[in-house]
């Protein structure tokens, strides 16, 4: 199939389908909207449910409840809307179910505004909800990505038993760019038999099986915190997803950037190259499990002499890249959260100062 | 000899949890006869809630999932949705129900969401200690009304089977109790009636049970019943307020 030209929102919701996902439960919210209403008329022709439910929190726990049976289901939603999900999406941690979330950030706090942010990262990545958990979180920087990332995520998150996250910004779910779907990425539901609430009649077993969070034992609540984190622990081994950028020069500056943000700092990079200024950049395209290795390596290198984090946000990311570089270089951060994206110029100017 | 009188397949054989004369036992075990009698143990999906009867699962012999405070009926929404041929029902209180999940039920109940609601009234927080909750008769000591609740500061209690007998959509909408043996087959009637219109696809049911807890009420076991049939009953009457046309 060749390339079409698509709104990131729309396409969004037709990788899901594509990747055999037919169960989205959703609540209208800018700038994301468009995703429930392409899905309310293309979930009927391809025989899915579709579903506005009357708030985010109850989206959240059709969510529990359609995956906790063995349905393949999905949301999307904006900033406000995924604090109201938070608390379905501990529990959905808990009773380890593979629901993908789709987060296309605006700004906040509060109400905030309905231009592109990435201040969820800490929401994201360090958990909305309360308790132990962790989501497998994917930052696209291009509708194409996106579209990749949503079909990706359904057998991720069958094979952690765990949600995933997919944080773009406002930018990536409005703009329109030419978009494949890839027959490759898609997945067969893996068999639920084990766990899921899908008809005791319908398995081998014939034994019950229970989707729960409760665990009144102290013993068998610190036995399930350790199962979980053994499966964040493995992510981080496996999943770690990230994009170098002229990483093979002599870089005086290491970009980490991601999303909307890191599109302006490559054109900024290409800007500077001309003008004979080496700068590279670690894009993490997973944001948990975070690339700390490779961006230690990168700052690591001789002749770096800044590593700096831009942001839409007001310095979340910078926290896990300080972490990463652990003082082998000086780490800045620049960022906007309004909903202005600095512009290369800006971008260029803020190397210059930090070098 | 052959047995005349058996313990339902439904139900485990775990002793429960709940306290000497409450009547989540046998409302429980009506349950349980009813999914015994209709032959679909291996094809219904319990939702437990938050409360005293979270673990309610223990206690049932078929696939559950435990939802969140006051969040099954999203959950069974979401089940019955993806899977319209299992059989889905809450099993939920009062606090649950009628106060955190108040916006889950009536928009499930207002869809017409084909699963079956048991809902359990004893008029307080069981789980948490006794606190007033949205069912608590106007005057009733708890633990966090100790004066009584005043109407006055925070309204008269809900009347949840008539409130969602006011949508146009649910079916089959009733109001039971377990205080007497007699009610108990009236109980296990409506039961079976909600259910089957499940079965049949004629959307949402619930069944309302006035129910005691005597532990919270500071009471007997008998003094609990006798309590709940002079001031629950006059207040919270029975009877089957929506029925499908």
């Amino acid at each position: 199939m060749g390339k079409i030209l698509m709104k990131g929102n729309e396409a969004i919701g037709e990788a899901a389908i594509r990747a055999g996902c037919l169960n989205y439960f959703a609540y209208p919210i800018t700038p994301q909207s468009e995703v429930a209403e392409y899905l309310s008329r293309r979930m009927p022709e391809v025989g899915g449910v579709f579903l506005q439910g009357e708030s985010e929190v109850a989206v959240g726990y059709m969510l529990f409840g359609a995956a906790g049976s063995g349905e393949r289901a999905f949301t999307t939603s904006s900033s406000p809307g995924v604090s109201l999900m938070s608390e379905a999406i501990s529990y959905i941690s808990s009773a380890e179910l593979p629901v993908v979330f789709v987060n296309i950030v605006r700004g906040g706090p509060g109400l905030g505004g309905i231009l592109p942010s990435q201040a969820d990262y800490f929401q994201a990545t360090k958990g909305g909800g309360h308790g132990d958990y962790r989501l497998l979180v994917m930052a696209p920087a291009s509708v194409q990505e996106a579209v990749d990332m949503v079909m990706m995520a359904f057998s991720l998150a069958e094979k952690y038993r765990n949600p995933v996250m997919i944080l773009g910004d406002g930018l990536i779910g409005q703009m329109m760019e030419p978009v494949e779907f890839s027959d490759h990425l898609k997945s067969e539901p893996s068999n639920k038999d084990a766990w899921a609430t899908n008809g005791m009649d319908t398995r081998k077993s014939k034994e019950r099986n229970l989707v729960k969070s409760l665990f009144l034992d102290a013993q068998l609540l610190e036995e399930h915190n350790l199962a979980l984190k053994a499966k964040y622990d493995r992510m981080k081994q496996e999943e770690v997803r990230y994009e170098p950028y002229n990483i093979d020069s002599d870089y005086r500056a290491l970009i980490v950037s991601y999303g909307t943000m890191s599109r302006v700092c490559k054109t900024a990079i290409d800007n500077m190259k001309t003008e004979g200024i080496e700068v590279a950049m670690i894009r993490p395209q997973t944001l948990f499990p975070f690339p700390i290795n490779p961006i230690r390596k990168a700052a690591s290198k001789k002749g770096c002499v800044a590593v700096i984090s831009f942001e839409l946000s007001m310095g979340q990311m910078v926290e896990d890249v300080e972490r990463s570089v652990q003082g082998k270089c000086p780490v800045y951060w620049h960022g906007k959260a309004g909903g202005e994206i600095p512009t290369p110029e800006e971008v260029i100017d803020k190397v210059r100062s930090f070098t | 000899m052959a047995k005349t009188y058996k313990k339902p397949e439904a139900l485990s054989d775990q002793h429960t949890h709940y306290c000497p004369g409450c009547t989540h036992g046998v409302i429980h075990r009506l349950v349980a006869e009813v999914i015994d009698e209709l032959g679909i143990r291996g094809r219904t999906v319990g939702i437990a809630p938050v409360g005293c009867a979270v673990l309610a699962y223990n206690y049932f012999t078929f696939d559950f999932q435990e939802a969140a405070h006051g969040r099954a009926p999203a959950v069974a929404t979401g089940i019955k949705r993806v899977r319209p041929d299992l059989i889905v029902f809450t099993y939920q209180g009062d606090g649950d129900l009628a106060s955190i999940g108040m916006g889950e039920i009536i928009h499930a109940a207002n869809r017409g969401e084909k699963f079956t609601t048991i809902f359990v009234n004893n008029t307080v927080y069981g789980m948490t200690g006794g606190q007033m909750a949205p069912t608590t008769l106007p005057g009733q000591r708890t633990t966090t009304s100790p004066a009584g609740r005043d109407v006055e500061d925070v309204g008269m209690p809900f009347k949840i089977a008539e409130l969602i007998s006011g949508l146009q959509t649910p079916a089959y909408i009733s109001r039971q109790t377990v205080l007497k043996p007699k009610y108990i087959v009236r109980g296990k009637k409506a039961i079976k009636k909600a259910f089957q219109y499940q079965m049949e696809g004629r959307c949402f049911s619930l069944v309302e049970f006035v129910s005691t807890c005597p532990t919270n009420w500071g009471m007997t076991p008998v003094e609990s019943i006798q309590w709940a049939e002079e001031n629950m009953l006059p207040y919270y009457q029975l009877g089957e307020f929506k029925t499908p046309e």
